[in-house]
């Protein structure tokens, strides 16, 4: 479906391109993690996202390396245990939060694994984020605990802050590299690559610039 | 859930899902709820676990036929017309950015007991078995005539007027014979019956054209379908309204519509919460007493061990078999056949189309009504939407989303006219 001949000028190298969902009990900071990471911006009275669809995200792994990132966020579909297929159909790798001074928000994360493991692609990158350490003050998860977890369950495990920063960049860094990169035709958008001939855009590509030509 | 909302939806088929993100994006508080723990209502796609809670409640999937995130088993056989209002829907929303279609790859017609495809092309339609050499001619100067009919320039209408001449005067005109009206209007104009024959031609000549320009989009057939299933178009509106504020709550029971004295809406009860609103809007099975049956429709889901060996689309009762190369796993294939009930043995009568798929190793069949609201909502503020019909494609959906959409705002639902890229004009 790559229709354009366009250069693209940043990415001299291969660009990798992934869907990566957010999931998580509701006012972990999901929403805030992506928009630190997205915009670096914070805000403490943040109510849930509206009107975003989903954000992008580059990553320069080496000279060489470009992942970009499609975040999609839950849209408060998850409050009432109401997301959709959809939402993981095709996701390559998805952040699992929960809110280290709440201590029931790690059992909700677990439940959400199971969800992954069962609904989505079995080959799936997951990590499991321990948001707001910023208020460590009221620490309810002990860090060694969530990090076994995530151990056993074969999870990349980060304890975060998206008020602070701290960690954020390295989460969705680290998620990069566990990408299977080398197993994968560069260039190629992985939502969407089992159509490539069959499938029809109904939009006729508008600006979605996944079309690098490298 | 005790909050006010502008309006609560009920129901998540794509009617419902379309209408509450529509409404979402226009600013409006909605509450959406289903019974049902998943997406779709009656245009859900279902997973294995789903299809047999529904079908066979006392009984476990075969472990042999895989893993649930395998299948999405549509409910409905629809397909979506490339050049059709479902695809204006999509665009004007962006809905499009969350899904993934591909195109069928034809349209079969079934005429003696013989399977053909509806030709796409001019050279198509000179190799079609369909007609003989002459009808062939007379055939090309209909469709000439259709495709060069202007509105506001006479010399194209060739004395005839399509707004006061009916089809079957329109047919008499080109002399076609009877086989080859069969197969434009059903395989082409995609009418349910004969009445439009008698109707003023201006409805089929529409139909026609959406057709033609159709299948000019992408070639092969008119017909472009969601990767992962139907169920995929509730799912995303749904998301499209929640991304704009709107509530989602699913596998929640709904116990009563509350009115007040004069008979207005004023909420929805779900065990002992009761959510406010304004207007309701939902699917027919939430307002037993508020909407009438008028007709029922059997569908049986197949699932087969080989391809069909061929597609089919039977002219007098509309039946229509997809061969689904989408949804086929582990060597499954999955066909739907459906027709309108005519009889007292609604199985006996999608005999015929069953017969045209070859071995069918499982079937689970069910007899659903047709319903349609008996009121319009002025009085009482709830809009009922009408069941999905046996209809090809989602024509009579969008009909009847655009038809609420006016009930419920007071305006009509304006879809904005992307501007068309290069590509898309020529295909």
């Amino acid at each position: 479906m790559s229709n354009s001949n366009r250069q693209h000028p940043q990415a001299p190298g291969k660009l990798y391109q992934f869907k990566l969902v957010l999931l998580g009990e509701a006012a972990v900071g999901k929403s805030s993690l992506v928009l630190r990471f997205v915009k670096d911006q914070f805000d403490d009275y943040r109510e849930s996202t509206i009107g975003a669809a989903f954000l992008t995200q580059t990553i320069h792994l080496d000279d060489n390396t470009t992942v970009k990132f499609e975040i999609w966020d839950t849209a408060g579909q998850e409050r009432y245990k109401s997301l959709a297929p959809m939402y993981y159909r095709n996701a390559n790798c998805a952040v699992v939060v929960y809110d280290i001074t709440q201590a029931s928000s790690l059992e909700k994360a677990k439940s959400w694994v199971k969800e992954l493991q069962r609904q989505a692609d079995p080959n799936i990158v997951i990590a499991l984020a321990g948001n707001k350490t910023d208020l460590s003050s009221r620490r309810a998860i002990e860090r060694e605990d969530a990090q076994a977890y995530a151990h056993d369950a074969g999870l990349l495990f980060f304890e975060t802050s998206a008020k602070t920063a701290a960690n954020v960049n390295e989460l969705f860094t680290s998620i990069a590299r566990k990408m299977p990169l080398d197993q994968l035709a560069p260039n190629s958008r992985l939502r969407g690559s089992l159509l490539n001939n069959k499938g029809v855009d109904l939009t006729n590509p508008p600006q979605n610039n996944n079309y690098c030509a490298c | 859930m005790d909050e006010e909302y502008d309006v609560i939806v009920l129901g998540t088929g794509l009617t419902e899902c379309i209408l509450s993100g529509l409404l979402s994006v226009e600013g409006k508080k909605v509450l959406h709820m289903d019974r049902n723990d998943y997406y779709g209502g009656e245009s859900a796609s279902l997973n294995l676990t789903q299809l047999y809670r529904k079908f066979r409640p006392n009984q476990e999937p075969p472990k042999e036929l895989g893993a649930d995130r395998d299948f999405n088993i549509d409910l409905i056989p629809k397909f979506m017309m490339a050049n059709g209002e479902l695809v204006n829907i999509l665009t004007h929303t962006e809905v499009t950015r969350y899904l993934e279609f591909k195109q069928i790859s034809g349209s079969f017609v079934y005429r003696d007991e013989k399977i053909s495809k509806v030709p796409a092309s001019e050279m198509e339609a000179v190799r079609s078995p369909l007609m003989g050499l002459f009808e062939k001619r007379r055939a090309k100067k209909f469709f000439e005539y259709m495709q060069n009919w202007r509105e506001d320039d006479p010399s194209t209408h060739k004395g005839f007027d399509i707004n006061t001449g009916t089809m079957a005067e329109l047919y008499e005109k080109f002399s076609l014979e009877p086989g080859t009206q069969d197969f434009i209007g059903h395989a082409m104009a995609l009418h349910l019956d004969e009445s439009y024959l008698e109707r003023y031609a201006r409805e089929s000549y529409e139909r026609i054209i959406l057709y033609f320009t159709s299948v000019a989009r992408y070639g092969k057939s008119p017909y472009i379908y969601p990767l992962y299933g139907l169920g995929e178009l509730p799912q995303g509106f749904a998301r499209l309204s929640a991304i704009y504020g709107g509530t989602y709550m699913l596998d929640k029971k709904v116990d009563e519509i509350v009115y007040d004295a004069s008979g207005r809406v004023i909420g929805v009860r779900s065990d002992d919460e009761i959510a406010k609103t304004k207007q309701v809007i939902g699917d027919p099975s939430y307002f037993p007493t508020k909407a009438r049956k008028v007709g029922k429709v059997v569908r049986a889901i197949c699932f087969l061990k080989s391809p069909i060996p061929n597609t089919d689309d039977a002219d007098s009762v509309q039946l229509i078999i997809p061969q689904n190369q989408v949804n086929r796993k582990h060597g499954l294939v999955l066909a739907i056949v459906s027709t309108i009930v005519e009889t007292d043995n609604p199985e006996n009568e999608i005999e015929p189309g069953l017969k045209l798929l070859g071995p069918i190793v499982d079937k689970f069949v069910a007899v659903s009504d047709l319903e349609e609201p008996i009121e319009d909502g002025t009085k009482d503020n709830v809009f009922i939407s009408r069941s999905y019909d046996a209809t090809s494609h989602f024509g009579t959906v969008c009909d009847d989303v655009k038809d609420i959409y006016r009930r419920v705002t007071g305006k009509n639902l304006v879809l904005k006219q992307r501007a068309k890229t290069e590509d898309e004009n020529t295909s």
